[in-house]
């Protein structure tokens, strides 16, 4: 790390993954009331700026010159701390999500990742489990019996879906043979017969169905959005939260729902693999440009997916959600490792 | 387990559980209103619920007793404000048998178009919003977007989207524009499209029936003793539909089914209501083609306004005019009492008048179907979870304009 020049890339990196990811929850922000408008048969906002797009950022002004409010008996400084708490791993999470193969610039060679961990997946994991501290700490601090039920429920939640989570990539893990997500990727860039892509989706379609399932349990989205629920709790965990506090916390939403997109297009679409085009004759700095691109948008797929689901299904119970994640979803997931072990095994 | 089992095994644990009060509104998003249900909570299930009324005191009973019978057909708007045009016949019809006037045919077959085209809008809202507390939002605003176009027609018709006071005793405030035939006939047209997109999203949705089916049941001889009427009553596999059962108006000119569910559960509450939609589709699609001719007011000046015509230009049209309208004179009922009710889309909207010939009433009774039908909320909810308490409340219709009268 002496080289003052590798000290300069991966500070822009850092900062570069920083800018996008706030870029990018503020145009799925946009899009997402927007889509919505679409399914519902209505405009959406669309005034401020061209098609609407400034709309967040007055919103945002708004929220900026809101008053803040601290409920009389809350914990003032774990209510200040909780959207921080809860908007710090969703960026964390991102830092090792492999967002395109080696480009080479001015002669480096220059890994697109902000840090390869030897541990990457166990590092997004433990990352992602931090976030629900801040939700269940917000909503304990709120001294709100709402809030306090989103909390609940919250906790409840991301601990049973969490282990579907982490057992239905086991399967990937031990194919692969290792915990990086680069080595995860670049083991999905081979093709089955020639023409199929050897993208995980292909090889474990249960992993991933399970994946997708419990990956929406721990965005808080709907069908699975429990902790907010605004028909029952009005808003949840942060029912009592107003001005920048509440906005960190959509942001924080928001931010992890880009992330768990990213992380589905990682270990099961092939990363920022681009079937088909690597014979073809254009250099490599190109090449690795579309794959950049092809990431974008098998992410931005997966975010529209995410706002395409909420806008259509109701919401789950929380005994229904209780069931399906422990009597369903877990021992599918386990039954998917034993499977892919006794294939790895015999193979 | 019964009771001395969970306590000892709660002693076992060791674990100093509480129960948890909850006040459910009277200011919160689901109760579509100001309805405010205290609920005792263990963890997320619902031990005890006590739904309390009085946030939406109107005095409308007792404004009855000042405002003459055709004045007072302005509040009965405001009973139950998704339906307002079947509280105004409802009122109107009271009133008639009171009167002891039979209005023309052509105002009975209006005002049943009317009905039944406000059940429509009544049971649209009520699907819609019953479903969007379960989390989908985009139900809600299909049928909105197709109550909307109903709404139109209505302001045409009366000139207000929601108060619309249409009706007066003897007949109507005016004939129906042509226009509005033509917007029902668009309409009728477009429904169908509306609800089938609607059943494609919930019918055979997972989530959705699991939120609906077995929540909130009740049987049929429970939901008689608890006095439920409509669809909540007809859910739970009692056929009582006074159009069917003592027939009025002329509900016996066309051919409908009253559908009848089985269970007397949320999802059978949404079914009935669903299929009602499309009888009343088929008993307007009737009265369009059988609509008689003629006027739909009576032609007596004492008890209808004369034109503003004939109140300008001829003598006898003024003093009819201000034989109505004039404070201590005014068209005076027989003394005597009565009860009169129609199927309104709640359930059974009833007006008792006890009239001692003065130009008001006596004593004004409303039989507000959503107060009854609230009643057995506790009875449907105990036991449930927290997220039934909105499921079972969208799927009642309770409006809070109807609790306090």
């Amino acid at each position: 790390m002496s080289d003052p020049i590798l000290i300069i890339i991966e500070i822009s990196k850092i900062a570069m993954v920083f800018g996008v990811l706030l870029l990018g929850a503020y145009l799925v922000i946009i899009a997402e009331r927007r889509l919505a408008g679409f399914i519902q048969d209505r405009l959406g906002p669309n005034r401020v700026g061209p098609q609407g797009l400034l709309q967040t950022a007055a919103d945002g002004l708004k929220l900026f010159m809101k008053e803040e409010i601290f409920p009389a008996k809350a914990d003032k400084v774990v209510f200040l701390m909780a959207p921080a708490i809860l908007l710090i791993p969703a960026f964390m999470m991102f830092g090792v999500i492999p967002f395109g193969d080696k480009i080479v610039i001015f002669g480096r060679e220059i890994a697109l990742q902000v840090a390869n961990l030897d541990f990457g997946i166990i590092y997004i994991f433990a990352i992602a489990s931090l976030g629900v501290y801040g939700i269940v700490l917000g909503a304990w601090a709120s001294n709100n019996k709402y809030a306090f039920f989103g909390g609940l429920r919250a906790s409840a939640q991301m601990i049973s879906y969490e282990l579907t989570l982490g057992i239905s990539v086991v399967g990937i893990i031990l194919v692969a043979g290792s915990l990086k997500l680069p080595d995860i990727v670049m083991q999905q860039t081979e093709m089955i017969f020639g023409i199929i892509p050897r993208w995980n989706v292909f090889v474990h379609p249960l992993a991933f169905i399970l994946f997708m399932i419990a990956a929406f349990a721990e965005t808080n989205r709907l069908p699975f959005d429990l902790a907010e629920c605004e028909q029952e709790l009005v808003a949840g965990y942060h029912s009592e939260y107003t001005a920048m506090k509440f906005a960190l916390f959509l942001f924080a939403e928001y931010i992890a729902l880009i992330t768990s997109s990213a992380l589905i297009v990682t270990l099961f679409f092939g990363g920022w693999h681009l079937p088909y085009i690597e014979n073809l004759p254009i250099s490599d700095f190109v090449l690795q440009l579309l794959q950049i691109l092809s990431f974008v948008l098998k992410t931005s797929f997966f975010v529209v997916t995410y706002i395409w689901v909420r806008w259509t299904l109701p919401r789950f119970k929380y005994n229904q959600l209780m069931n399906l994640g422990w009597k369903v979803l877990l021992p599918l997931a386990i039954f998917n490792v034993l499977i892919t072990g006794i294939l790895t095994a015999v193979f | 387990m019964t009771n001395t089992e969970a306590e000892n095994k709660k002693n076992s644990l060791d674990l100093d559980t509480e129960r948890v009060n909850l006040n459910f509104g009277p200011q919160h998003p689901a109760t579509h209103g100001t309805l405010h249900i205290e609920m005792e909570l263990e963890g997320e299930t619902v031990v005890k619920a006590i739904p309390h009324i009085g946030y939406l005191h109107t005095g409308f009973e007792k404004l009855g007793e000042h405002l003459s019978y055709n004045q007072w057909i302005t509040l009965s708007d405001r009973l139950n404000y998704l339906s307002p045009l079947c509280n105004n016949i409802g009122f109107a019809r009271a009133c008639e048998k009171l009167f002891d006037i039979e209005v023309t045919k052509k105002c009975e077959y209006v005002r049943i178009l009317l009905y039944e085209l406000t059940r429509i809008a009544d049971h649209l809202v009520c699907v819609g919003t019953a479903v969007m507390d379960l989390g989908a939002m985009t139900v809600f605003l299909y049928f909105f977007e197709a109550r909307e176009i109903l709404y139109e027609l209505f302001a045409l018709a009366t000139g207000a989207r929601l108060t619309t006071s249409y009706t007066r005793i003897g007949g109507m405030m005016r004939e129906l524009p042509d226009e509005f035939y033509d917007g029902v006939k668009k309409f009728m047209a477009d429904l169908p499209k509306v609800m089938n997109e609607v059943e494609t999203l919930l019918n055979r949705n997972k989530i959705f029936i699991e939120r609906t089916r077995d929540v909130g049941v009740i049987d049929g001889e429970t939901a008689i003793n608890y006095g439920l009427t409509g669809p909540c009553l007809r859910a739970s596999g009692v056929s009582w539909d006074l159009r069917k059962n003592s027939p009025y108006s002329c509900y016996e000119d066309f051919d409908f089914d009253v559908p009848v569910g089985e269970r007397g559960d949320v999802y059978d509450r949404y079914w009935v209501r669903m299929e009602e939609m499309r009888q009343s589709m088929r008993i307007v699609e009737q009265c369009m083609e059988k609509m008689p001719d003629g006027k739909v007011n009576l032609d007596d000046p004492k008890i209808i306004l004369p034109d503003k015509d004939q109140v300008y230009n001829s003598i006898e049209g003024l003093i009819h005019h201000f034989e109505i309208t004039m404070e201590n004179r005014g068209i005076k009922p027989p003394v005597g009492e009565i009860y009169d009710a129609t199927e309104c889309p709640n359930g059974e909207l009833g007006f008792y008048i006890v009239s001692t010939g003065e130009r008001n009433a006596y004593r004004l009774r409303v039989r507000p179907p959503s107060l009854i039908n609230y009643q057995a909320f506790p009875y449907m909810l105990e036991g449930g979870m927290l997220s039934d308490s909105v499921a079972i409340l969208g799927s009642l219709n309770v409006i809070a304009g109807e609790l306090d009268r």
